[in-house]
């Protein structure tokens, strides 16, 4: 009898595979996974919100679908992400682009799914969430992480969710960020603890930081 | 190893900005394609694999077709033409070669559009640089790859030589038995291909005359119905601009740089297009009739394992040899991408030998069986037969006897 594979924070190899083809199935609508167990959505905003609360450099990483006003809907969910920031308090790590930047990401300001491993490293980030992000760049970026770090992830997908994430919903919208929000501010108010260390967000313009000690 | 998914519930999922009901090309109305592919009222049709082709993409909601000559895809490609001149595609033309055709091809579905087009034989070899390219790109183009032999020497006979070829492009790779297979399969793997879960190429197989050139009865959906249209905004990737933010992945590819995150970017990168190949399989089991296989008699200690038109020699020689007391039992490989691993260590746990008919010198499917079962010495690997012959049923009865040590006449005399 072969064990099923677990999606787990590592660092678990020189190069991990792909959890779809170890046999992890993604969610159906209504569903999540959680480090590969399909459960429903309800229990994965508990879990997710616990883990959030219990991390001690909490991050969200917003990708370009988020960061931008496609449309009045990126716009929600953009103010969606920003409330549940505040809520935890977690900070912002902007994945703006996905082109490989080179000599060097500046890992405090950035993320790049090329090398996401070095803004993990850097910020010694210990779980994330990745929203926003297109699909195919936010699996090579969840891979490369599980590969070379101990960060847990956490994927909030528009779409089918993400298998090399440790826990992933799908189709998540303004509603729902609000909603993963809300549970960690009733967490909260049972007396579960925000363990972040106290930190300053830093705030860019187009000339580059202007607030925060980064 | 995949884990057996179910497919039998499930529905395709479709995006949300899908208007059913809604105006598609010429007349037809927008279906919702899981009313469309099983309930919907369907007509008997007596047609070539080639017009099959046809009648599917009148259906199809297609934006785009580029076509190529090259036997025996030919007159499918100019059939497409005809609809083209009836409105139902925005764009058609004729590409200056395969190479060209796969390229154009890349371009209108980097740009959003729906596109179908055709190959065969020296032809997909002569295109094959695209087809990685296109998974690569994420790219949910479908290609219709009606088999042929490969040159050298010149053939354009049936041969499947070339799905060896396509196996490890990271494209879907689905092989029609039927006329039938291959009209339900272009509409479905649309819906497949576009998930955003998956998103990849499909190569679409038929056997090269045998199925594009022989009648069959088929049955169609009438033709006031189609697809909805393709929503790109779904695309796990942004489009590939070659010049502007988010991406320009083609003018600063990681490989540029020598260095191991970047050699590892690239791994991850081809391990994510063979996730979402297996990705895939749930949404397939869907079309599929609820499996990646088809099986008949699986308690048989004999059985017969294979895809395409051998599937169909196959079912005749079992008949023979059921006229004489030999029970043989038939497994149908629908889909070679994602290959069925587990299923078919499921179907075959109860043989004692299993043969593998096939249409290539290669023995290429006898191979992929032999690596995911158990005991592999029960594959005997044929026959075979390649270059255009065709494969007498009383062939695949030969071999299955001498496989069990009976006395056979030889078939050589025949031609």
């Amino acid at each position: 009898m072969e064990e099923q594979y677990q999606v787990l924070p590592g660092p678990e190899a020189f190069l991990p595979p792909a959890a779809a083809s170890q046999g992890i199935v993604l969610p159906d609508p209504g569903q999540a996974h959680i480090e590969g167990r399909l459960v429903d959505e309800e229990e994965a905003y508990e879990y997710a919100a616990r883990k959030l609360l219990g991390g001690k450099v909490p991050t969200i990483f917003p990708g370009p679908l988020v960061l931008w006003k496609w449309n009045e809907k990126a716009a929600k969910k953009a103010s969606a992400i920003r409330r549940l920031a505040n809520a935890l308090p977690a900070r912002l790590i902007p994945m703006a682009d996905y082109r490989p930047k080179y000599p060097k990401i500046d890992p405090a300001v950035e993320i790049n799914p090329n090398h996401p491993n070095l803004t993990i490293w850097h910020n010694k980030i210990d779980v994330c969430i990745f929203v926003g992000v297109h699909c195919h760049q936010a699996n090579l970026a969840l891979k490369i992480i599980r590969g070379g770090t101990d960060c847990y992830t956490i994927a909030m997908c528009a779409q089918a969710g993400h298998e090399d994430a440790c826990l992933s919903f799908r189709d998540i919208s303004p509603e729902t960020i609000d909603k993963l929000a809300a549970t960690v501010e009733r967490l909260k108010k049972e007396g579960v603890e925000s363990q972040a260390i106290p930190f300053e967000q830093f705030v860019m313009s187009r000339e580059g930081v202007v607030k925060g000690d980064v | 190893m995949n884990k057996k998914v179910d497919g039998q519930n499930s529905r395709i999922l479709l995006s949300e900005k899908v208007k059913v009901g809604s105006k598609g090309p010429v007349n037809l109305t927008v279906a919702d394609p899981n009313e469309m592919f099983f309930e919907a009222k369907r007509k008997p049709a007596f047609l070539t694999g080639s017009e099959v082709i046809k009648e599917a993409i009148r259906r199809a909601n297609l934006d785009m077709s580029v076509a190529y000559p090259i036997t025996p895809q030919s007159e499918a490609a100019a059939l497409i033409g005809e609809l083209f001149s009836e409105g139902y595609l925005k764009e058609y033309f004729r590409g200056e070669s395969e190479f060209a055709v796969m390229g154009q091809c890349a371009g209108a579905a980097f740009g959003g559009a729906r596109v179908f087009t055709t190959t065969a034989g020296p032809g997909t070899l002569r295109a094959m640089e695209n087809f990685p390219m296109w998974a690569g790109s994420r790219l949910p183009i479908q290609v219709c790859v009606t088999c042929r032999g490969i040159n050298s020497p010149l053939s354009i006979q049936p041969d499947t030589l070339e799905l060896y070829y396509m196996l490890e492009t990271g494209a879907l790779v689905w092989h029609a038995e039927t006329a039938q297979d291959l009209y339900d399969w272009i509409l479905g793997g649309f819906m497949v291909a576009e998930q955003p879960d998956v998103h990849l190429p499909l190569a679409l197989a038929c056997d090269g005359f045998f199925v594009t050139h022989t009648k069959d009865n088929v049955m169609i959906q009438e033709d006031e119905i189609c697809l909805p249209e393709y929503d790109p905004y779904r695309s796990p990737v942004p489009c590939m601009d070659m010049e502007v933010p988010p991406i320009r992945m083609m003018r600063d590819p990681f490989v540029m740089k020598s260095n191991y995150i970047s050699y590892m970017t690239h791994a991850s990168w081809q391990q994510e297009v063979r996730a979402a190949i297996d990705r895939s399989r749930k949404h397939t089991k869907v079309i599929m009739g609820g499996s990646l296989i088809e099986t008949e008699n699986l308690d048989r200690e004999i059985l017969l394992v294979s895809s395409g038109t051998a599937v169909s020699q196959g079912r005749e020689a079992i008949r023979l040899l059921e006229e004489e007391g030999i029970k043989v039992g038939l497994v149908k490989i629908k889909s070679l991408r994602p290959f069925p691993f587990e299923e078919l260590r499921e179907a075959t746990a109860n043989a004692k030998t299993i043969f593998v008919p096939e249409f290539n010198v290669a023995g290429w499917l006898a191979r992929e069986i032999k690596a995911c079962i158990p005991d592999n010495q029960r594959v005997i690997a044929g026959p075979h037969v390649a270059g255009g012959m065709t494969m007498p049923s009383e062939v695949i009865v030969m071999e299955i006897k001498k496989g069990l040590g009976m006395k056979v006449e030889a078939l050589s005399g025949r031609g």
